[in-house]
């Protein structure tokens, strides 16, 4: 043993700030906490891994079907509508699944939370990473379909716009998930509220059909609060142009997503401390 | 040389509150803005324990239930915070309050090894390292590719102990996890631990099986109430359990809490009677039913004072203890065998068939044994050899 071995000091001193340092050390227990719930994912389905880029495309169809001719005169800024349904689902589905699993990731988790330290904040990024390879998956049917339909995609914005729009996804992502993730424990409510709260944010996000502004300025604002208004404009950008874009929400979105993360993160660490002692 | 572990007058408090439910509902706190009739009392698990551990020392920590063992422990593994103190440690710490944490019965046996591994603290390449050495010594090789579902739970704890068994930290943190097992298997978990603390890691060793505690540890510290009482030499430590416990000899128990099973104890009292080796045991029993049940029965654990569980005694009630609001009343009887002397305690658990637990009050009531169960004889009894003295006799001698 060493001689000089480092200090550890256990208190009921808690920070509120991230201690990436630690997170790096454990930064293969991220891995296989991803590893799992992707393995346990589709074991003992028959179709297998086929299920993550079936889903997607069974979403863009029904949505397709429904909405496409019901919204027939609609202009969807100039992409058939597969196409733009699909650019919106590949964002909005990383995000649900994400907060969906998340949130409940530490009540599932809470057997080894109640028996073993780690940094806590690896359950729900781990969830973010699992939907994070989905995401990846349902990316290269996304491409395969911007071929098909051969539309016409600004390289140059693309390089710049699309790196945009995963980061504030992720910023977004993470606070919300963080956050609910952290409610849950303490509040159980929230594993009711937390589907309610998708289907109606489904809506309100410009998956379905364009952002649509309504008259009323303060209804726009409002909306615009949802992180996922300004990553899914990003990510069109390079399909359709910024001419449509509405600048000042896409802004008031983006600070969304920060303030949403460093208040996510913030009542997480806040609260991590008594998981153990009331999960 | 400085101790690798320094626990300075930490405290753990838990607010209880007396609605029942240990979480809040959104519901609640909306209507608790309007009042505040919350009735909540402070209970101290632990309360300022301190004391230190030196580099390769193994320390037995024991003490009844809810002495604030596993509080203390938890505490130590970083899983719960104190309320106050502090603790230093000059090592890396892991802890093993469970065998098989992160255990996904969908994964095969290899990839929960890495599972598991990995969550107590284990970095890949040690993994890999010891990969053949743990599936040795959970004679699991067959089984590597077959989903954990279908192992049989002997097996799955073989694989859990047998990951945690390699797990190489400076300080080694194990609560009663051998309590599980065949008896085969926790020679060989103890064997393994005897060969870890041999290795100069420092263990803290939690268990209600003083035997164990005895063989493993140099040093032990009795706790009692959340406080400690005695500190030291390890025997001296065990004595002073031992002491305490039949100072606490008692043949009544009666609940002071209410609680929330539909069937359970009021009070429980017995009776020692007749002469060894044909002693027998008196137990009246109240039961008051609250709620609707399943058809109940009773089970009696009698232990010594070594915590070790003797034997189970499971009386026949024809037909089964049936729902009736109120009270009911049992009287029961087992014959012990010839007993070794010690001081004894009785465990009682009232339960279900399909094994839901109604209820179950440890070490409740107390009863002596001063005589030998081998009268005549001057052949000293001890409870190292066992608590149990069969009947024998010598059927051929040839000389």
């Amino acid at each position: 043993m060493q001689a000089q071995q480092k200090e550890n000091i256990i208190s009921s001193d808690r920070s509120v700030i991230l201690n990436l340092s630690e997170l790096w050390s454990y930064r293969e227990l991220f891995y296989f906490f991803t590893w799992r719930e992707v393995k346990v994912k589709y074991k003992q389905t028959a179709l297998g891994v086929i299920w993550v880029v079936l889903q997607p495309l069974i979403m863009v169809a029904i949505f397709s079907f429904f909405f496409g001719h019901a919204l027939k005169n609609d202009n969807f800024l100039g992409l058939p509508y597969p196409v733009f349904v699909f650019s919106g689902l590949l964002l909005w589905n990383f995000f649900s699944s994400s907060v969906n699993t998340a949130g409940n990731s530490m009540l599932t988790n809470a057997p080894i939370i109640k028996k073993i330290y780690f940094p806590r904040i690896i359950i729900p990024v781990s969830a973010l990473l699992v939907s994070g390879v989905d995401f990846i998956v349902a990316f290269v049917a996304f491409v395969v379909t911007l071929i098909y339909y051969q539309v016409h995609v600004d390289v140059l914005a693309l390089i710049v716009f699309w790196p945009l729009a995963l980061v504030f996804v992720l910023l977004g992502t993470l606070g919300i998930s963080c956050g609910l993730a952290a409610l849950n424990v303490k509040y159980r409510d929230f594993r009711y509220i937390i589907p309610f709260g998708l289907q109606i944010a489904l809506f309100v996000s410009p998956v379905i059909y364009p952002a649509s502004n309504t008259s009323n300025p303060w209804v726009n604002y409002v909306l615009a609060l949802n992180p996922m208004y300004a990553a899914i404009n990003f990510f069109r950008v390079p399909l359709t142009g910024t001419s449509e874009m509405n600048f000042f929400l896409v802004m008031i979105s983006s600070v969304s997503a920060i303030v949403f993360l460093l208040l996510g993160i913030y009542y997480f660490k806040k609260t991590e401390a008594f998981f153990a002692d009331i999960a | 040389m400085k101790p690798i572990l320094e626990i300075e007058h930490v405290s753990k408090r838990f607010r209880l509150h007396h609605q029942g439910a240990s979480y809040l509902s959104f519901r609640d706190r909306i209507t608790n803005l309007f009042k505040s009739t919350d009735v909540t009392e402070d209970f101290w698990a632990v309360y300022d324990i301190s004391f230190q551990v030196q580099p390769g020392e193994s320390i037995g920590i024991i003490g009844r239930n809810g002495a604030g063992k596993s509080t203390l422990l938890k505490i130590l593994s970083r899983i719960t915070p104190p309320t106050s103190g502090r603790i230093i440690s000059r090592g890396r710490i892991a802890s093993l309050l469970e065998v098989g944490t992160g255990f996904h019965q969908e994964l095969n046996g290899r990839e929960n090894i890495y599972m598991n591994g990995s969550i107590l603290g284990m970095k890949k390449a040690e993994i890999d390292k010891h990969f053949d050495e743990i599936v040795d010594f959970s004679g699991t090789e067959n089984f590597l590719d077959t989903p954990l579902k279908h192992y049989s739970s002997g097996m799955q704890l073989r694989l859990a102990f047998a990951v945690a068994a390699h797990l190489e930290p400076e300080i080694l943190i194990i609560d009663e996890v051998l309590a599980v097992g065949d008896a085969e298997f926790q020679r060989k978990c103890l064997k393994k631990m005897e060969d870890v603390s041999r290795g100069g890691r420092t263990i803290l060793f939690v268990s209600h099986n003083l035997v164990a505690v005895g063989n493993l540890c140099t040093r032990g510290v009795l706790l009692k109430s959340g406080r400690v009482v005695a500190e030291g030499d390890v025997k001296d430590v065990i004595r002073a359990y031992q002491m305490d416990f039949e100072m606490n000899q008692n043949t009544l128990w009666q609940r002071t809490t209410t609680s929330r099973a539909p069937l359970w104890f009021e009070t429980i009292k017995i009776q020692l009677n007749g002469d060894q080796p044909a002693l027998s045991l008196t137990i009246d029993l109240a039961l008051r039913s609250e709620r609707k049940h399943s058809k109940g029965f009773l089970a009696f654990d009698i232990i010594n004072s070594l915590g070790v569980t003797v034997m189970q005694a499971i009386p026949r009630i024809d037909p089964f203890i049936e729902y009736q609001p109120g009270l009911q009343n049992l009287e029961i009887s087992i014959d012990l065998p010839p007993l070794v002397p010690d001081t004894y305690s009785l465990s009682p658990w009232l339960g279900a068939h399909n094994n839901e637990t109604f209820d179950m009050v440890n070490n409740a009531v107390m009863f002596e044994i001063n005589e030998s169960p081998t009268k005549g004889r001057t052949f000293p009894h001890t409870y190292d050899h066992g608590s149990i003295v069969p009947p024998s006799s010598v059927l051929k001698y040839t000389k």
